[in-house]
């Protein structure tokens, strides 16, 4: 068992004849990702790597089934990309591009919301279940199949607890990269809900940062609703007030979204938490009794 | 990005929103001839930057006579204003905003800002106006309306009179707020903003609204659509060491230790500065290479480190993933020669082809110390310095 997406995911890629989107998807093949096809307007009727070329998304999901959509166009197109997914009613769309306007993450989650579908990102590495389907650009050979399940807003550091985990023969379930914008499409409390849902799911390592207060909300719901254990690492202790650190979302703005707050938040509600991200595979081990 | 008072309150106009007559110099002359045109015998005289608190730190004078006026000018242009908000080198001083003065009866909050937690537009107002806004916020937040605009139709007219009861207007002034609201929101909407503030939103002692101060911070990621907009940048309101990276598509922002870092991955990097921390040091910088971390751009991050005279040591931590270890080490290598670093560098690779990277570094015969891990590297960095000092 696993999360979001497995052996039975049917991807399709918008974007996929671009730079980006050539070299990945010629990556999730080779990991073994069903990739069925891509969409590129203009491009519909030829192949690219060996699979079809569409003109829209609602042509490839007829013709290929998907039921995930992955994109890698340009920051400037993601809003109309995304809706575009989502009305042709893509059950999961993943967004990895950065850089994509606020105003139009809002416009873009209100259709997502409106569909029922679910969006992971912007601005993130994607979506994992080791061994079954990967959707993104993280790289696939440090993943082991397992029993922890790993959400981040951070590319680099989701990489670190996979290392971590897969080091102390853990493994993964699924890995979830929700994004490091102000607005994703999935949240710390969306990623939980699916761990604690999902059988094969023993425990949970969350990995936040500064900026925002969605790790303090993730926070009431592990009180209120997550029986797993949890441990929990935010970035950004060392981060000064009112500086944007990288990330759209990583900034300490009036006084809110310091990691010290977020750290306190997650212990009071029963959360395993390291100071040390060279210890997040040991805080898994501490909040387990592995 | 963010804008001068003075730009600001150039959109403001535009948009309909109800402001003082004012006039932009840049030389004491030029404030002289300024006052000239305007109204109020008395006027007042405001240094441009970009930061708050310009009032306690002596950026704002009201001045009555040329002689005045100039001296003023004179003693400020050229220099940089220290507030609480900036370093302590301050923001230099370019700009100086004369505007016409008026009586003011009282001072209210007005802002708007993409709201994380609802994730929409959030406007809000507040009678405690020209004060520290957050402070509000924290003490009274009863004192702070606020109301949500739906992005589908955006302002409804009964948010307007809402916010508009709440802050006590009289019948006249729910008119104009009900127009300056609206521009506020079409402002915000139209440009991409990301935060904008009206602090102190003044009734004069005729009664009417005035917009006597501005605050505007753009998004960004949506500067390629607002090329007007991008013309605003002023560069010299930026870190000399930030701008140089901005222009290398590298995200550095400078702290005050003596560990420079180069990091991919911005949450890596934050990591990497807390680990340093946790392990008895001081962090010199938050750098990011990003994925496409090439040999130059690896180079230029280290320039960038190295301009920095505090660094005692650099931490390098890299964790490939498209991103093959053993390019980032041939890029280090280079770097490391061309740039000459005398500092003692520690790098962590891991992931792609990360042993191929770590031989290639010990086989160089620079001055390079390798890392096992993010804890050792971190521990081996706080060392050198220590042996350094």
């Amino acid at each position: 068992m696993s999360v979001l997406v497995d052996n039975n995911s049917r991807v399709i890629c918008q974007g996929m004849t671009g730079d980006q989107g050539t070299f990945h998807t010629e990556q999730a093949i080779e990991y073994g990702t069903k990739m069925v096809g891509g969409v590129t307007p203009g491009k519909g009727g030829t192949t690219h790597l060996g699979l079809p070329v569409f003109n829209t998304v609602k042509n490839a999901v007829d013709d290929t089934g998907a039921n995930a959509s992955v994109i890698y166009v340009p920051a400037a197109f993601c809003k109309d990309s995304i809706i575009e997914a989502a009305e042709a009613g893509v059950p999961l769309i993943v967004c990895i591009t950065e850089g994509i306007p606020t105003l139009d993450m809002l416009e873009a989650k209100i259709a997502v919301q409106q569909n029922g579908v679910r969006l992971v990102g912007p601005n993130c590495p994607g979506v994992i279940t080791p061994g079954e389907c990967k959707i993104g650009i993280m790289p696939g050979m440090i993943h082991t199949a397992g029993k922890v399940g790993i959400v981040s807003r951070s590319g680099t550091l989701t990489y670190e607890c996979v290392k971590q985990t897969s080091d102390l023969g853990y493994g993964q379930t699924t890995c979830i990269g929700i994004g490091g914008d102000p607005i994703p499409g999935t949240s710390f409390i969306d990623a939980l809900g699916l761990f604690q849902d999902d059988p094969a799911t023993e425990a949970i390592l969350m990995v936040g940062e500064i900026g925002g207060t969605a790790e303090e909300e993730a926070a009431e719901f592990i009180k209120s609703d997550v029986s797993k254990p949890v441990a929990a690492y935010i970035a950004g202790v060392t981060a000064p007030p009112g500086k944007r650190m990288g990330h759209a979302g990583a900034i300490i703005a009036g006084g809110k979204g310091t990691a010290d707050d977020k750290f306190a938040a997650l212990e009071a509600a029963g959360a395993t938490i390291t100071r040390s991200p060279a210890q997040l595979g040991q805080a898994v081990k501490q909040a387990t009794g592995w | 990005m963010n804008l001068h008072e003075y730009q600001a309150k150039a959109l403001f106009k535009s948009y309909g929103m109800p402001v003082p007559e004012s006039i932009v110099a840049t030389t004491a002359d030029d404030v002289v001839d300024a006052m000239g045109k305007l109204s109020t015998s008395t006027v007042v005289v405001k240094a441009q930057v970009h930061a708050g608190g310009r009032g306690k730190a002596g950026g704002v004078k009201l001045v009555d006579n040329a002689d005045e006026a100039r001296d003023y000018a004179a003693g400020m242009l050229g220099t940089n204003l220290v507030t609480y908000q900036t370093d302590a080198n301050g923001q230099p001083i370019n700009f100086m905003l004369v505007e016409e003065t008026c009586d003011i009866a009282e001072e209210l909050y007005l802002g708007a800002v993409i709201d994380r937690a609802s994730q929409r537009v959030v406007i809000m107002a507040s009678t405690e106006g020209g004060v520290d806004i957050e402070k509000v916020a924290h003490e009274t937040p009863e004192k702070i309306l606020k109301a949500t605009l739906n992005p589908m139709v955006g302002l409804m007219p009964y948010q307007a009179r809402e916010l508009a009861f709440g802050l006590g207007f009289n019948k006249e002034q729910m008119k104009q707020f009900g127009k300056l609201l609206g521009g506020l929101c079409k402002l915000f909407v139209e440009k991409d903003l990301a935060l904008v503030e009206i602090n102190p939103l003044v009734i004069t002692g005729g009664g009417d609204l005035l917009c006597l101060d501005g605050k505007i911070n753009i998004d960004g990621n949506a500067l390629y659509r607002h090329s007007d907009l991008t013309e605003l940048r002023d560069k010299s309101q930026e870190d000399e060491r930030e701008l140089r990276a901005s222009e290398w598509d590298l995200n550095y922002v400078a702290l005050e230790g003596n560990i420079g870092c180069m990091v991919n991955g911005a949450g890596l990097a934050m990591a990497t500065m807390d680990i340093i921390k946790l392990s008895g040091g001081q962090p010199a910088n938050f750098l990011d290479v990003g994925g496409g971390a090439t040999k130059e751009r690896v180079e230029e991050a280290l320039k960038i480190i190295l301009s920095d005279p505090d660094v005692k040591a650099i931490l390098v931590n890299i964790f490939g993933g498209i991103v093959r270890c053993d390019l980032i080490a041939d890029g280090i290598i280079g770097a490391v020669a061309d740039v000459g670093i005398e500092v003692p560098v520690v790098v962590r690779l891991e992931g792609t082809k990360a042993k191929e990277g770590i031989e290639l570094l010990d086989k160089s015969g620079l001055n390079l110390i390798s890392a096992s891990d993010l804890g050792d590297a971190a521990n081996k960095a706080v060392a050198a310095v220590g042996d350094a000092s």
